[in-house]
């Protein structure tokens, strides 16, 4: 899409006409947005024509809920951060903890870094892993971008992969013309991706014209994954069963550090700058993109009084086993890092794997009956 | 009228006159003043049309009937007086390919001038989707004089209830898919102010969905009259749910016999609607509401977007012309039974839907039977259709209880020609 130039038509009403009725919402976007900022915003526009009535109609859609607070608006490329930063700096400080304009973000991917994570014991620890997102430069995000665009995000990223070697060889399966026999086995493995069907994300536009330019791409052992064109330019997971985090770990980074090399050879490069890290679609995944956690039997301490507390502390996050917003089933807990913005991918995933470790010798000792009231951490 | 709209509607013949230059000028007056064209037009060199061309391969729409590569790349990089463009009117066609059984149509207008600018595409679909009506050719006529209709009152033993409902829009204000916040508010004050000054059987009161009380919302759910939040991708995927619930509501006359529904899929929907089978009456108060509202609209320098090639300009093609839907809830046990049921309601223009609408099936014997066409016929000549369709219905109802053969009727002209 090029400039929005339903924009020039809208300025000519006032500001009052067109704000927002935001009086019954409770996400980021709404508690942060003024008249007067949206005063300041509606008449401008970032060089691929997103704006600020773009960045947030998600978040005047859906008006949230009273306990979980979403994120509200998104980007439509790389400049909105910067257009429209009266908006989503403060949006970003306030889910970032208290994250400064002027606060610079450390990226390591050495997974050389990483003390320990290859001895979380696999009677509890049932599987590991980490994902992020990466977008590429030159290319406006899913919510903006038009067809023409997204299939040349595909077309470079399908290029990118075939050049991974070892054990990282795979194949693309775009989502168009996909045989059942593939789709069967992908939902087999738990790698296909559908169609959103959450308001949050079809109310900012990025369903668009599915499944054109959509698809998986996996290696041959199944270990390494990345999604193109859902809800990032792409969405990149290193898995496995077990608690081997280090492993998981050690081939994300290769992985992404492989990827990388090859679209900076196409002129390329993914979206980062030194005061967000990486860029993505929605503020939430600012900085390391990266959520790195374990599906882990805690029958007992996810029962115990202090059990928030302890993952509040430690900088973790509970999710049932099928991803954000489903409940645990059997008292098998996804625990993933809480942070994106503000430390590096080996200092989160070093929390995700001490303090799971820690959690499972609590959970040791609440089965033998005994106290962790000496255990409990202080906050990290 | 308000402030800013003053100065942006100054009525019929601006829209004509803008029309005529051409989007094209519009367009380019708009981009050069500011520098950012310079990363449109790199974009347009980048990403030809061919590059943007929707993959409509599984697509069984009107749309993707119509839209070739050739006419996509005429009309990619035209914008209407309102700014809107091609693909945002595609958009909901593309999103949903359709069904192999049921042809949707795939695309919808954002401003009164889309159906101009995009002429290349919408004359196809509103010929696919309305008979072979040629809108270069032909005119529709339009007549609300209710006292033209004969036998209009069926026999209540079969016929449960009789409604009539249409749409309208207000010229000068975008369309659902396409209007700002001001724009959607603007056009619920135009309709509110204006439906304060009905009287008489029409005197009733407007409920904003926003603003509504519990108890407001469980007495309109109770009495049919509410509707939600539009979950349909169809219409989700064409941006008519946006900042929702915010400009939308239902005004309703205080013997609940004549209803409105503000921004929903259109600017209004406007509804008569009566237990039994007196469609003459119903038909009646729609045609008087309708133009009261009219008047009242007027007196404020409004106008309904309305012009003689299409009749009525609504959100979508399906529905222009007289956007018009006569129908009534009937029982058919034995009818509906007999193998000729669906022949028969196909010769006399008719369609059969569940008791709850569009996409439901029917429960037990009792069907929802109305027009099928919208465009080319008037209003007059639609509810007489639906008056002498269903009263032959009922007729065969009666021969079949008797244990007498019914005739499969000659089946109806389109419109003349």
């Amino acid at each position: 899409m090029t400039k929005n130039c339903h924009n020039d038509y809208k300025m000519k009403f006032s500001t009052d006409e067109e704000f927002p009725d935001l009086s019954q919402h409770n996400n980021h976007m709404a508690k942060v947005l003024t008249k007067e900022i949206y005063d300041k915003l509606r008449g401008k526009s970032t060089p691929s024509g997103f704006t600020v009535d773009d960045v947030i109609q998600t978040g005047v859609d859906n008006p949230g809920h009273p306990f979980i607070m979403t994120v509200g608006c998104v980007a439509g490329d790389e400049e909105s951060y910067e257009v429209f930063k009266e908006l989503l700096d403060p949006v970003i400080s306030d889910r970032h903890g208290g994250y400064k304009p002027t606060d610079k973000h450390k990226t390591d991917l050495n997974f050389e870094n990483l003390k320990g994570g290859d001895d979380l014991d696999p009677n509890y620890v049932l599987s590991s892993r980490v994902r992020t997102g990466r977008s590429i430069k030159g290319f406006t995000l899913p919510p903006h971008n038009s067809r023409g665009e997204r299939r040349g995000i595909e077309k470079l990223s399908i290029e990118a992969l075939s050049n991974l070697d070892g054990e990282l060889k795979g194949k693309y399966y775009p989502l168009t013309g996909m045989t059942d026999a593939e789709q069967e086995q992908l939902i087999a493995d738990h790698f296909l991706f559908d169609k959103p069907v959450s308001p949050l994300l079809t109310c900012a536009g990025m369903a668009r014209d599915w499944p054109d330019a959509r698809g998986i791409w996996h290696n041959d052992n199944k270990t390494f994954l990345v999604w193109v064109n859902e809800e990032d330019h792409l969405r990149v997971i290193s898995m496995q069963k077990g608690g081997n985090m280090k492993e998981v770990f050690r081939r994300f980074c290769t992985g992404l550090q492989k990827i990388e090399e090859i679209f900076k050879k196409h002129n390329h490069g993914f979206m980062w700058n030194e005061h967000l890290g990486y860029i993505l679609t929605c503020p939430s995944n600012l900085g390391t993109g990266l959520r790195g956690g374990v599906h882990v039997k805690l029958p007992k301490l996810s029962t115990h009084a202090k059990f928030e507390e302890i993952l509040t502390r430690l900088r973790l996050q509970k999710r049932g086993t099928g991803g954000v917003d489903t409940a645990s089933v059997g008292g098998v807990f996804d625990i993933s890092n809480a942070d994106r913005l503000g430390s590096s991918e080996v200092e989160q995933v070093q929390l995700v794997v001490d303090g799971v470790k820690l959690m499972v010798e609590m959970e040791k000792k609440l089965e033998k009956g005994e106290s962790i009231d000496g255990m409990i951490p202080a906050q990290k | 009228m308000s402030n800013s709209f003053r100065r942006l509607v100054s009525g019929r013949n601006t829209m004509a006159l803008l029309a005529s230059l051409g989007a094209g000028t519009m367009a380019g007056g708009l981009l050069l003043h500011d520098n950012s064209s310079l990363a449109a037009e790199t974009k347009t060199k980048l990403y030809p049309p061919s590059a943007d061309f929707p993959d409509l391969r599984k697509h069984n729409n009107c749309m993707a009937s119509a839209l070739t590569p050739a006419v996509y790349a005429k009309l990619r990089d035209k914008l209407t007086p309102n700014n809107w463009t091609l693909d945002q009117c595609i958009q909901t066609g593309v999103d949903n390919p359709g069904h192999p059984f049921i042809k949707t149509v795939g695309c919808v207008a954002g401003d009164e001038e889309s159906y101009e600018v995009f002429a290349e595409l919408f004359d196809p679909v509103i010929k696919d989707r309305h008979n072979g009506y040629n809108p270069r050719t032909m005119t529709h006529p339009t007549d609300l004089d209710a006292s033209k209709i004969t036998n209009g009152v069926f026999d209540d033993n079969y016929v449960l209830s009789s409604r009539v409902r249409t749409g309208r829009s207000i010229r000068g204000l975008s369309l659902p898919p396409a209007c700002s916040r001001a724009e959607r508010r603007e056009v619920e004050r135009v309709v509110v102010t204006a439906l304060a000054g009905l009287k008489g059987e029409l005197t009733g009161r407007y409920y904003s969905l926003g603003d509504m009380t519990e108890k407001e919302q469980q007495q309109l759910i109770d009495d049919h009259f509410l509707f939600d939040k539009p979950v349909s991708p169809l219409l989700t995927c064409a941006f008519m749910a946006r900042d929702w619930p915010d400009a939308r509501g239902i005004w309703h006359n205080n013997e609940k016999t004549f209803l409105i529904w503000v921004n929903e899929e259109d600017h209004t929907r406007v509804i008569s609607m009566e237990k039994g089978g007196n469609m003459k009456r119903v038909f009646e108060r729609f045609c008087s509401g309708l133009k009261q509202v009219e008047h009242l609209i007027q007196e404020r320098g409004w106008e309904f977007m309305w012009n003689e090639r299409l009749g009525y300009i609504l959100t979508c093609p399906s529905n222009l012309g007289t956007g018009l839907r006569a129908g009534v809830h009937v029982r058919l046990p034995k009818l509906s039974k007999d193998p000729r049921f669906s022949k028969i309601l196909d010769n006399l223009r008719l369609q059969k839907r569940g008791t709850g609408g569009v996409d439901t099936a029917a429960t037990g014997d009792t069907f929802d039977i109305s027009n099928l066409d919208r465009l080319g016929k008037s209003e007059v000549e639609l509810v007489q259709l639906v008056v002498d369709g269903v009263n032959y219905l009922i007729e065969c109802e009666k021969k079949l209880e008797k244990g007498q053969d019914i005739k499969v009727p000659a089946p109806l002209v389109q419109f003349k020609k």
